[in-house]
């Protein structure tokens, strides 16, 4: 069963076009990822299923509903966390909160269980104003006012923005109990380490769809050797392996430099290479790509990967 | 008492608003020419400390000088020695390439010759240079990213402080606004910078981590994961973050 799918969706602001063309389907209950950096069009594309901005072409449904036609139905089972933090700065936490519930004809009583694990870690500031609170704060409280209604599909766009890597991580493991009540989510994201969390993600870029799969499939269809390369003279290391004749593609990761290869013994040829090159302490060893390798291959050119490059496979 | 190959130097930096301490008796220093990441969780204190080192806020207590002047009582010779860019780009969103090299450059206190001849080494650098009449509201993103980094070291600064510069731009260019850190520091601009992307936290010389308003943790990356006996810096930061 699907929750929400999305049919040929193109929308531009002046010459810019924010989405091109886009199709996909979300299942019920399923935990969907839209990874890309800022102006990929994660936002746009957010806005017009939470029926807050009208596609230039194409469709898109909710639960069933058009987001053009029927938006007055969607409105009442969205949850929608904006990027921007939008509740109200001079009322209290609690007040939000409430407002958020009698707006959709609910309490807080009624629906607690759902935000209990979330809500309570901020409970003791409820009278505190919005505006006063820390950003991990912020954040709790807006997906506690998303969630209030108990909707069937929640939006939440870039949640973990600007957040740092430890809040980052419980408001995963915030979501992946929310899935357990049934709850579709739909989550976007620029941190492409999220997208392990997520049950399938759509890679996203420049309005275009890069890839759809789960985080495996994603990592399985790149077709390229990768290896990861260290010496005791990290600056000069990414020229030389950039210059190094079976290199694809080299850059930076974390401690390593990332070389894609076409076969898998050019590691050996490699380590002489730079050793030639008066390279110390030189390391190279196969790896596993993740999904920011995918991106980066997916960005630079499409060769890497079996799948067809528009990505605009559907899976339903 | 001043070594100098420190740019930075900070002993006991106490920063108090009423009786929350936001920096609590902070102790380090930064070489000259060095890429310092400053790691910390949300509300740590690492915008607190950032303000003070750029001249914006005074400490309560402490002895700190940056570029070699005072906090205290030298602020505007720090602000000519050091370059600044944040998350929020710091250009003129309704000017110009070339109106926002003139504005900062004649902020810094440069003349218009020398204005002239970095705007064209920073635009043939990036290759760009016929688009200098465009306003940077039509720019893309990446580009702002880096146009913003070269105003920022414009006029030769000594230390330049990046609060989250990479923040939400694609993988690709997150490495090429790298590339543009490394060549800065091989040119002996020290680069004093934040972030939340942990494998970034890799690519710095050295690293300290912030827990509620102290440095817990200070050293290059490989040091901190011997010591934490840790995989990778995120584990180490995970780990810090979380005792509390």
């Amino acid at each position: 069963m699907e929750s929400v799918r999305i049919t040929g969706l193109s929308k531009s602001y002046g010459k810019v076009r924010a989405l091109d063309s886009i199709s996909l389907s979300v299942d019920k209950g399923e935990l969907f990822g839209f990874i890309g950096p800022d102006g990929s069009g994660k936002t746009t594309l957010f806005r017009i299923l939470t029926t807050l901005l009208l596609p230039d072409s194409g469709q898109a449904t909710v639960e069933g509903f058009d987001t053009v036609k029927e938006y007055r139905q969607i409105r009442k089972i969205a949850g929608y966390m904006p990027g921007r933090f939008s509740l109200y700065q001079d009322l209290s936490v609690e007040e939000n909160l409430k407002f958020f519930a009698s707006i959709f004809k609910t309490t807080i009583q009624e629906n607690y269980y759902l935000i209990r694990d979330i809500y309570s870690q901020i409970e003791p500031f409820k009278d505190r104003p919005a505006g006063k609170l820390s950003g991990g704060m912020k954040q709790k409280l807006a997906l506690s006012c998303a969630l209030i209604h108990k909707p069937a599909v929640l939006f939440l766009d870039e949640p973990t923005t600007g957040v740092d890597a430890v809040s980052r991580k419980e408001f995963w493991d915030m979501l992946a109990r929310l899935k357990k009540e049934g709850i579709t989510i739909l989550v976007s994201t620029p941190y492409m380490d999220e997208a392990g969390r997520c049950d399938r993600v759509a890679l996203i870029q420049q309005g275009k769809i890069l890839g759809i799969d789960t985080p495996r499939g994603i990592v399985g269809a790149y077709k390229d050797k990768l290896l990861a390369v260290r010496s005791s003279g990290m600056y000069k290391l990414l020229f030389d392996v950039q210059e190094f004749p079976r290199t694809i593609r080299a850059y930076r990761s974390g401690e390593f430099i990332h070389c894609s290869v076409k076969d898998e013994n050019a590691g050996d040829e490699l380590r002489n290479f730079l050793a030639g090159k008066g390279h110390e302490m030189i390391e190279v060893r196969n790896i596993s790509p993740d999904v920011e390798d995918c991106f980066l291959a997916l960005m630079t050119n499409d060769r890497s990967f079996g799948t067809s490059p528009s990505g605009q496979a559907t899976n339903d | 008492m001043t070594n100098d190959h420190h740019i930075i130097e900070v002993e006991n930096l106490v920063k108090k608003f009423g009786s929350f301490v936001a920096n609590d008796h902070l102790n380090f220093y930064v070489k000259r020419g060095e890429i310092f990441g400053f790691l910390g969780a949300n509300g740590a204190g690492k915008t607190t400390a950032i303000k003070i080192l750029c001249g914006l806020w005074k400490p309560t207590s402490g002895r700190i000088q940056v570029a070699g002047f005072d906090v205290y009582k030298e602020t505007e010779k720090i602000k000519r020695n050091i370059g600044y860019m944040s998350q929020k780009f710091s250009l003129y969103e309704d000017m110009t390439i070339a109106e926002n090299f003139t504005f900062y450059g004649g902020i810094y206190g440069m003349r218009m010759p020398g204005i002239r001849k970095k705007m064209s080494f920073f635009l043939e650098k990036l290759g760009i240079v016929e688009y200098k009449d465009r306003v940077i509201s039509d720019l893309p993103l990446g580009w702002k990213q880096k146009l913003a980094f070269s105003i920022a070291i414009m006029h030769d600064p000594a230390i330049v402080f990046l609060d989250e510069p990479t923040s939400g731009v694609d993988p690709l260019t997150r490495r090429q606004f790298w590339d543009m850190i490394y060549e800065a520091a091989h040119d002996g601009i020290t680069v004093f910078l934040t972030t939340h992307y942990m494998d970034e936290a890799e690519y710095c010389e050295r690293v300290s981590i912030m827990v509620d308003g102290r440095i817990e943790a200070l050293g290059t990356p490989s040091e901190q994961k011997k010591q934490f006996g840790a995989e990778s810096m995120e584990e180490v930061f995970i780990r810090l973050a979380r005792k509390q």
